[in-house]
């Protein structure tokens, strides 16, 4: 079964159905998406602001790591609880999605970024300049690319309420189809 | 009484602009709610802090005052977005009742974070009560909150 078949199995099912219809249940859902977004985007800018030295330089980076991460966490649970449910009342829509599937490896992208930095040279070396205002190189560039790339995923997150290159909306170009994984053959040419 | 008024800001140029672009509204808008992130950590950073959470082992003082130009900056940055969003369907708004539970959330939340949480925040950690740093902190997240929800909820009406 391909991953278009399995969207389309999971929009006819009777929760997808019953989501997308709902008269309040997505806005909530999708209002609990946005609110959760300040604490757990905000929390994160602010541990990426400090890893670029412009903000919060009297807080060592362990503390903000220690006493605003677990909030981060636990929120960015909300997030992909919500996303996910977003992502079930809606699936097949979606999945083709250019927006969503830029917002999915973007994603990726910041985990690893995450990744590289938690377990990178820079951070195991966290003592010895933990309490400096002015950070390493390290930290300051694993900042600025958790920075971009956040903006880049709100960014992307709220263009996927637009249809401009759904594989139901008008061709827009070859390469977009291809990015949207759109199959045209049998669709009747407007 | 001020439906005119509505109806001559949708008509005008600015507003007209971004209705006739495919972009434009989009655009902004996502800037809008990255700015949202930004304000929403300046703000719930300090609030953490009043109820006791997060930060704890810094002075509120000195979390708000690092805070400060941040909630400032994105808070400017929302309005100088909002506000064409706005222009560009102000007829939607006045008749949309999330729009007016968004504004005036949004004069009490100004009012109320530039007088009284401003005070609180940036005094000696001695000056007041934890009692009254857990009312500030609460009302500060419920206001701000009550902003970002009816903000929300403008798109679905």
């Amino acid at each position: 079964m391909s991953l278009h078949n399995l969207m389309q199995w999971m929009a006819d099912t009777k929760w997808s159905v019953g989501l997308h219809e709902s008269r309040y249940a997505y806005s909530i859902i999708e209002s609990v998406h946005v609110w959760t977004l300040c604490l757990f985007v905000g929390f994160a800018v602010l541990l990426d602001l400090r890893l670029l030295g412009v903000t919060l330089k009297r807080v060592p980076v362990s503390q903000i790591v220690t006493r605003l991460l677990p909030w981060t966490k636990a929120s960015f649970v909300v997030m992909v609880i919500s996303g996910v449910l977003l992502f079930y009342a809606i699936p097949l829509r979606t999945y083709h999605n250019v927006f969503f599937r830029a917002k999915a490896v973007l994603l990726l992208l910041a985990a690893l970024n995450a990744w590289l930095f938690h377990d990178g040279r820079v951070y195991q070396g966290l003592a010895e300049w933990d309490s400096a205002p002015a950070t390493p190189r390290g930290a300051k560039l694993a900042g600025a690319f958790s920075l971009a790339l956040w903006v880049a995923i709100v960014f992307s997150g709220r263009m996927i309420a637009y249809n401009w290159f759904d594989c139901e909306s008008p061709q827009k170009s070859a390469f977009m189809d291809t990015i949207a994984g759109c199959d045209r053959t049998n669709q009747e040419v407007p | 009484m001020l439906l005119p008024y509505f109806q001559a800001i949708e008509n005008g140029a600015i507003g007209a602009t971004i209705r006739d672009s495919l972009w434009l509204f989009p655009f902004v808008e996502a800037f809008h709610l990255v700015a949202l992130a930004v304000i929403g950590g300046a703000v719930l950073l300090v609030d953490f802090r009043l109820l006791g959470l997060g930060l704890k082992r810094h002075p509120v003082a000195e979390l708000a005052w690092d805070a400060q130009p941040w909630l400032l900056g994105s808070l400017i940055f929302m309005i100088a977005s909002g506000v064409p969003l706005f222009m560009s369907e102000a007829i939607k708004c006045y008749y949309s009742f999330a729009f007016w539970v968004k504004m005036t959330s949004l004069a009490l939340a100004i009012i109320f974070t530039f007088t009284i949480r401003r005070r609180v925040t940036l005094a000696d950690d001695t000056r007041f009560s934890p009692a009254v740093y857990r009312a500030v902190g609460t009302i500060s997240i419920l206001l701000w909150s009550t902003v970002g929800w009816g903000g929300r909820w403008i798109g679905f009406s």
